[in-house]
């Protein structure tokens, strides 16, 4: 099986767990948790440094995920990576859960920063960059942030310094899935043309599909080599992608699921892993 | 005080590796160039963007480093007020943020630039340490702790000159109210630059045969409970004296403790629920009523009404 094959099972995987934790609980953020899996399959199956038997190794590659709601699909991650029991993602936002919506790094091992409020998860992955340059260590900071989250001025004040200080250990995403709470983003406050906003920000970007692994992998391999300035990738994504019932709705944001919808969307995605395994 | 911080900073940093140095475009007012040359490679300017100053060194504390940051106590508190509460106090990082300028030092910079509301701001978070120090001496004594706690720390700094209120040589402990005269009558619990004049107020007093005890709280937080409550039993009468609003800061804090423990006469010297405006530090200080002679009429007030109680 080719390594992109295999990435693109786990992020089935991903999504599976995902909408089943969600799913257990009722209600929660599938849109913007799906619309990230094949990221985080490339980044914590491929690409980063990590070992999930020693969380905290001081040399390992940082994932911040700045748009802090994703977390459940961040959980799921962890979870399959073996950095805790599956069954856990069952207490997710439950009383005294170590997995709360909002990613927290005091409370789940693996999560590198807590995060929650838009922007400020994306300024405290500029500052592990500028540490780890202090520091003199080798590693690679990564950060997600959302497309409706890019409407936080906070975002820009780190993009700004984020490139006056060199970080080329810096890889951000953009999960540009088109949609935030109230509707589409153009038509509330739109981020048109992102791709040159970045640039003129000084920072390398590159526009991938953000649900073609292979795509994924070949952009961070790019930014990797790219020196003296920070990188952004810029994932078109499909918010809520994996599931007939949130894939492209903006009620998917944060949304109701009944025990039918998230059974049926799991069967699909079961359905799905055969034919890629076949 | 700006002299004698910059000089700590160095100091400590020499011996401690984790110690760097966040600005927001103020260096020269914080004369902390000097740290710049001495360590350039912990010195990171985020130039005018104390949002982003905040969450870079919550990230930077992630790596095991201990950043400091500074701005005026305004823009280092209500202007980045929801980045300070979650991911530094929230994400537990290890962050000690200064604001200079408190209150009415902020003078000809005016009222945007005179925050009487940053201790009040900062007592609202859970986990916070506020430190208020009124001198070089106490600086340096609290410094060293204020690196050891593990967790965010408010300090509340002078960038002028700062009264001398202390002896060479005194020590101070983070948490703990430093009683500078015990007396009989009333017990004036002061912060920042009114501890100096709560000094006065304990000779002026004195000279009418009314015997004060000084309490100097530079650790607003945690407050010193205990200290608070054994006066309040020994004197029966409160004066609490902030280069702040009396709402939530020093005088409400004084009072919540009393009110639930040992509830006796307190009054509050302080800002009357108001901005600040530009003017020389006496100035400011007469019309806001932050002057020794309105410590001393809040202590007389309080003893009355500590009579009329009995």
């Amino acid at each position: 099986m080719t390594k992109i094959r295999e990435l693109e099972i786990h992020a089935i995987d991903i999504r599976k767990l995902t909408i089943e934790s969600i799913g257990k609980l009722g209600v929660g953020h599938i849109g913007g948790s799906l619309s990230i899996c094949d990221l985080l399959s490339v980044l914590y199956f491929d690409v980063m440094n990590i070992d999930p038997k020693d969380p905290k190794k001081p040399d390992r590659d940082r994932f911040v995920l700045s748009k802090g709601h994703g977390g459940p699909a961040v959980y799921a991650t962890l979870a399959l990576k073996g950095y805790f029991d599956p069954s856990i993602l069952d207490t997710l936002n439950r009383p005294n859960t170590k997995l709360p919506s909002h990613c927290d790094m005091n409370l789940t091992e693996g999560i590198d920063m807590t995060t929650g409020s838009l922007g400020q998860g994306f300024s405290c992955a500029v500052g592990i960059a500028v540490g780890a340059k202090m520091k003199k260590q080798e590693f690679t900071t990564y950060v997600c942030i959302g497309d409706g989250e890019s409407q936080e001025g906070q975002i820009w004040e780190a993009a700004m310094l984020a490139n006056s200080q060199k970080l080329d250990n810096l890889i951000a995403f953009t999960d540009y899935n088109k949609l935030q709470i109230d509707g589409n983003i153009e038509q509330i406050n739109g981020l048109y043309p992102l791709h040159q906003k970045w640039e003129s920000f000084g920072w390398h970007v590159q526009v991938v599909d953000g649900h073609d692994h292979k795509a994924l992998r070949n952009a961070i391999m790019l930014a990797k080599n790219v020196s003296g300035r920070p990188s952004m990738i810029i994932m078109d994504t499909i918010k809520g992608k994996g599931a007939d019932f949130s894939e492209n709705k903006l009620s998917s944001h944060n949304m109701p699921v009944t025990e039918d919808m998230w059974k049926q969307a799991v069967a699909s995605l079961e359905e799905a892993k055969v034919k890629l395994c076949n | 005080m700006r002299e004698i911080f910059a000089e700590l900073l160095i100091q400590h940093a020499e011996a401690d590796e984790r110690i760097c140095y966040l600005e927001a475009d103020l260096m020269l007012a914080s004369g902390t160039g000097v740290f710049k040359k001495r360590f350039p490679e912990r010195t990171v300017n985020v130039g005018v963007a104390e949002a982003n100053m905040i969450g870079v060194a919550a990230g930077i504390s992630t790596l095991g480093m201990i950043p400091f940051t500074h701005s005026f106590t305004p823009f280092a508190t209500r202007r980045c007020c929801d980045q300070v509460t979650l991911s530094v106090s929230y994400a537990k990082s290890n962050v000690k943020m200064i604001g200079s300028d408190p209150g009415i030092t902020a003078m000809l910079n005016g009222g945007t630039h005179m925050s009487m509301e940053d201790v009040a701001i900062m007592r609202n978070i859970p986990g916070m340490v506020i430190v208020e120090p009124i001198d070089g001496v106490q600086l340096a004594s609290l410094f060293p702790q204020i690196i050891a706690h593990q967790g965010p720390v408010y300090i509340r700094l002078l960038r002028r000159e700062a009264p001398v209120v202390y002896a060479e040589g005194e020590t101070f402990e983070l948490g703990k109210a430093k009683v500078i005269k015990r007396g009989h009558d009333v017990s004036i619990f002061a912060s920042g630059i009114m501890v100096n004049e709560a000094v006065k107020v304990e000779k002026m007093l004195a000279e009418e045969g009314i015997y004060a005890s000084v309490i100097d709280i530079h650790t607003i937080k945690p407050l010193d409970t205990t200290v608070i409550i054994e006066e309040a039993k020994l004197t029966g009468a409160v004066v609490t004296a902030e280069n702040h609003t009396i709402i939530n800061g020093l005088g409400s804090a004084v009072s919540e403790v009393l009110s639930e423990n040992y509830p006796v006469p307190v009054k509050r010297v302080g800002v009357k629920d108001h901005f600040g405006e530009v003017g020389m530090q006496d100035f400011l200080a007469e019309k806001y009523g932050l002057t020794a002679k309105n410590i001393v009429n809040a202590c007389k007030e309080a003893i009355k009404m500590k009579g009329a109680k009995s």
